[in-house]
């Protein structure tokens, strides 16, 4: 691919508010420089992380997605963490069946006390998803996708 | 959905405010460029940059430019929400507007201050930016709950800190509740000869408190007792504590001995915890003579009676007043409270997981909280500096820094070591007149008094040898070694490797994290550090709260501290506790879920997804609904409802749809 050494990813995090938000800050306040190319979206816990969030973000053009959450046994609403495992790990291979490899997708836990580990997985994911280059996802059949839509319950205002 | 929908505030007229944070920002991102970008995004009608927005004159830009009708919402891109989301709700609400009608873009931690090159650095922030703006469209008026608080308070952990704390309250007329694992309280300090700089005796300061909180009427005092339930949440926590059988009846128990004389036991024959196994007690004991509450306690472990059903009992019938009760069996105390005080305190770092240093290997190695029992006139020897054969010794060294400030171990200092070293090498100096030499990496004495008190130790003819001790062996290779401990180091100031012979070595051991702060962090719902050291909320500005609200934290649980920052930490968190429950109500973040009972189709998923029990089930309209009052605002049934008939108030699926669409889809 001709843009693959100046292809920048872009990446959305959905980070609970926490630990792995928490996280994020402390790094920063230890000014602990990571690749740019992470942007977070802060929700209250991990357990929030609807499956169509993801799914969302690939559409509108992210090249992965990262979410980060309590770790296990840590959650701050005591299982939301354990929801958010379950939910992953089945749309991990939802993902996969659409064509999206299973590295641009990836699961953390990062307690608020490791902004260390913020800087490193934000690195790593940024690395593994440049070597995988640009998402391209297929142009759906537009009456097909519109079923999913409404067996899915998604509801249009989100989908633009 | 209709876009319409969500705007009930009339058409969005979004205002942008980029702050520069002086250089935090500015230096790493063009903050006009972002202002620019940001006014060509829809909806914006204002957007403008100031140096510092939390300031007084950048409030003022927002509630004028609200007052003027310019801006219905407003997104602030400064720091963490985290740090300022409260001042610009408040600067939203004093323009006349909704607080929630606020989104904040974290462009200082998430972006300026974790970013190198300033053109990508200002690429996020115009992300992030557009984000704030897409989804605060969609944001509606909200109230928050306000909710009143319960005004007693549970302290866990009964030494310096807790004590302090607990008393603090009381005095103030707040009921106190006071939970401390062992049979006494006092923690460490109680342990403790002389305190430093000062030389306090240290159970002299100390047990004047502990008969106060023994004797104080607003304190209820729980001894041998475990907190092992914690639920609800700021101002109306729900707590079950554990109160562990002492197999004697405490209200008729008046600590005269006679059942400690009376066992069968005629020797004393177990490890005495209080005097850290330098001397033994009986299987019923009472810990020490200044115990607080004064009550004996039997340990099942050692008890002939528990372990074989076969004593006489001789403990029983020497109690004039019927205490003793082997029938006792756990009890659960269940109490309401408003806040919380973590003061769990430490333990001290096990020196054995050093071989080289020779403890458990030469009698004579101690550690220094055995010195600190060594050299009490309470203690095992009383207050006599003996070695393992009785006389007394001729030259000490003290090794500090073990467990501390070293890769292996611990890399932290755990800065009370050199004080109590210094303090440690005054009192076996004062009561031996042996040589004393101190073996340290960097003498690290801030604190008042504590440079003078070090300065006094360098005219006391105690030796300061400075440089990492290598081992601690008994070899002797010149005739003066002979039935020596040698220490070996390199003395870094004159650059050779010294041998120094002693009788006796004192290990200045570190504090660690209790061994069950992962436990109690976990049922108090809070984070720690690496370490284990509970975590605050702010290192410089919140030093006593924690990341859950109304539970404060105090003492060494926090982090390695002596007594005196103990005790003003306690202070701290005595007064942010009496700040919460004197304000008499909580306001909660309204981010709770809600049922749009059109969508509902009543599949009940949500309902066992429920942590809190929050969600219930309307047989007649058959339909799920949310308690308000319960739900804590995770969203987890959010994402789980099949139809989207559940939402999250500031965390609705649209909001975070657009969220999404303006990190990605915009820079």
């Amino acid at each position: 691919m001709s843009d693959k050494n100046s292809f920048e990813p872009r990446i959305v995090a959905f980070f609970c508010n926490w630990c792995t938000y928490t996280a994020a800050d402390l790094a920063g306040t230890a000014r602990m420089s990571y690749a740019p190319n992470v942007r977070v979206v802060r929700i209250m816990c991990s357990g929030r992380l609807d499956p169509q969030f993801v799914l969302a973000a690939f559409r509108e053009g992210a090249d992965g997605v990262l979410v980060g959450g309590c770790h296990p046994g840590d959650c701050h609403y005591q299982e939301g963490n354990y929801k958010a495992l379950r939910r992953v790990t089945l749309l991990k291979r939802l993902l996969k069946s659409f064509g999206i490899e299973e590295e641009r997708f990836r699961l953390e836990w990062i307690a608020a006390s490791e902004g260390d580990k913020v800087q490193r997985v934000i690195n790593e994911m940024t690395e593994t998803v440049r070597k995988l280059g640009p998402l391209h996802l297929e142009k759906p059949d537009i009456t097909a996708s519109h079923e999913t839509v409404k067996v899915a319950g998604v509801s249009a205002g989100g989908t633009r | 959905m209709s876009p319409s929908n969500g705007q009930t505030n009339g058409t969005p007229k979004v205002g942008v405010y980029v702050c520069h944070c002086g250089i935090n920002i500015a230096g790493k991102v063009h903050v006009d460029a972002v202002v620019e970008f940001a006014s060509k995004l829809p909806y914006v009608t204002v957007a403008k940059e100031y140096k510092f927005m939390c300031s007084d004159p950048g409030q003022d830009i927002i509630a004028q430019d609200i007052r003027d009708g310019k801006v219905n919402r407003v997104v602030v891109a400064s720091c963490s929400p985290l740090m300022h989301e409260a001042t610009f709700r408040k600067a939203t609400a004093a323009g006349g507007g909704n607080a929630f009608m606020f989104q904040m873009a974290n462009i200082r931690e998430h972006v300026s201050w974790v970013t190198h090159d300033k053109g990508l650095a200002t690429d996020k922030a115009k992300a992030l930016v557009a984000a704030a703006v897409e989804r605060v469209t969609l944001h509606k008026p909200l109230e928050k709950t306000k909710v009143p608080v319960h005004a007693d308070v549970l302290i866990v952990g009964g030494g310096i800190a807790g004590i302090h704390a607990a008393l603090t309250l009381a005095d103030s007329g707040k009921k106190v509740y006071l939970v401390e694992k062992e049979p006494t309280i006092g923690g460490h300090m109680a342990q403790f000869d002389k305190t430093f700089p000062t030389l306090d005796c240290s159970a002299c300061i100390l047990t004047p408190k502990m008969s106060s909180v023994r004797a104080h009427p607003n304190i209820t005092l729980w001894t041998y007792s475990e907190v092992s339930e914690v639920s609800g949440f700021v101002g109306n926590f729900k707590v079950k504590v554990k109160r562990k059988p002492r197999y004697i009846i405490e209200d008729l128990c008046v600590g005269c001995y006679e059942c400690i004389e009376g066992c069968i036991y005629k020797e004393a024959k177990v490890k005495d915890e209080f005097n850290v196994g330098l001397s033994k007690r009986r299987p019923i004991y009472i810990p020490f003579p200044q115990a607080t509450p004064l009550v004996a306690v039997i340990d099942p472990e050692t008890c002939i009676e528990f372990r074989t059903h076969r004593c006489k009992k001789s403990c029983a019938t020497a109690c004039e007043r019927n205490a003793v009760d082997f029938n006792q069996t756990e009890e659960i105390k269940e109490i309401e409270v408003g806040a919380i005080i973590l003061a769990t305190g430490f333990k001290v770092f096990d020196a054995a997981r050093i071989p080289r240093y020779g403890y458990g290997k030469y009698p004579d190695v101690y550690s220094a909280l055995e010195i600190e029992r060594l050299v009490n006139a309470a203690g095992p020897t009383g207050g006599e500096v003996k070695m393992a054969n009785g006389e007394k010794p001729k030259a000490v060294g003290i090794i500090h820094c073990v467990g501390s400030r070293d890769a292996k171990t611990n890399k932290y200092c755990s800065r009370v070591c050199c004080m109590y070293s210094l303090k440690l090498a005054h009192l076996i100096h004062e009561r031996t007149d042996a040589e004393v030499y101190n073996f340290y990496i960097d003498m690290r004495t801030p604190g008042k008094g504590y440079e003078e008190f070090y300065d006094r130790l360098l005219e006391e003819n105690v030796h300061f040898i400075r440089g990492r001790v290598a081992e601690v062996n008994d070899w002797a290779i010149t005739p003066e070694e002979k039935g020596k401990l040698i220490i070996r180091c390199e003395d870094t100031l004159i650059g050779m490797v010294r041998r120094i012979p002693v009788d006796m070595v004192v290990l200045s051991t570190g504090l660690e994290a209790q061994a069950d702060a992962d436990d109690v962090r976990r049922m108090f719902n809070i984070s720690c550090s690496h370490e284990g050291w509970f975590l605050e909320r702010h290192p410089k500005l919140a030093p006593v709260s924690t990341f859950t609200d109304g539970v404060f934290l105090a003492g060494a649980c926090q982090g390695p501290k002596d007594i005196p920052d103990s005790v003003a930490q306690a202070g701290a968190a005595a007064a942010e506790a009496m700040a919460l429950i004197d304000k008499g109500f909580v306001e909660l973040e309204p981010n709770t879920a809600y049922v749009q009972e059109e969508f509902c189709s009543g599949c009940r998923t949500c309902i066992a997804l429920c942590p809190y029990s929050a969600i219930g089930y309307n047989e007649e309209s058959k339909k799920a609904s949310v308690n308000g009052a319960l739900c804590k605002g995770c969203g987890t049934c959010v994402a789980a409802c099949p139809s989207a008939a559940l939402q999250q108030n500031l965390f609705t699926d649209e909001q975070i749809f657009r969220e999404i669409k303006g990190v990605v889809s915009y820079v």
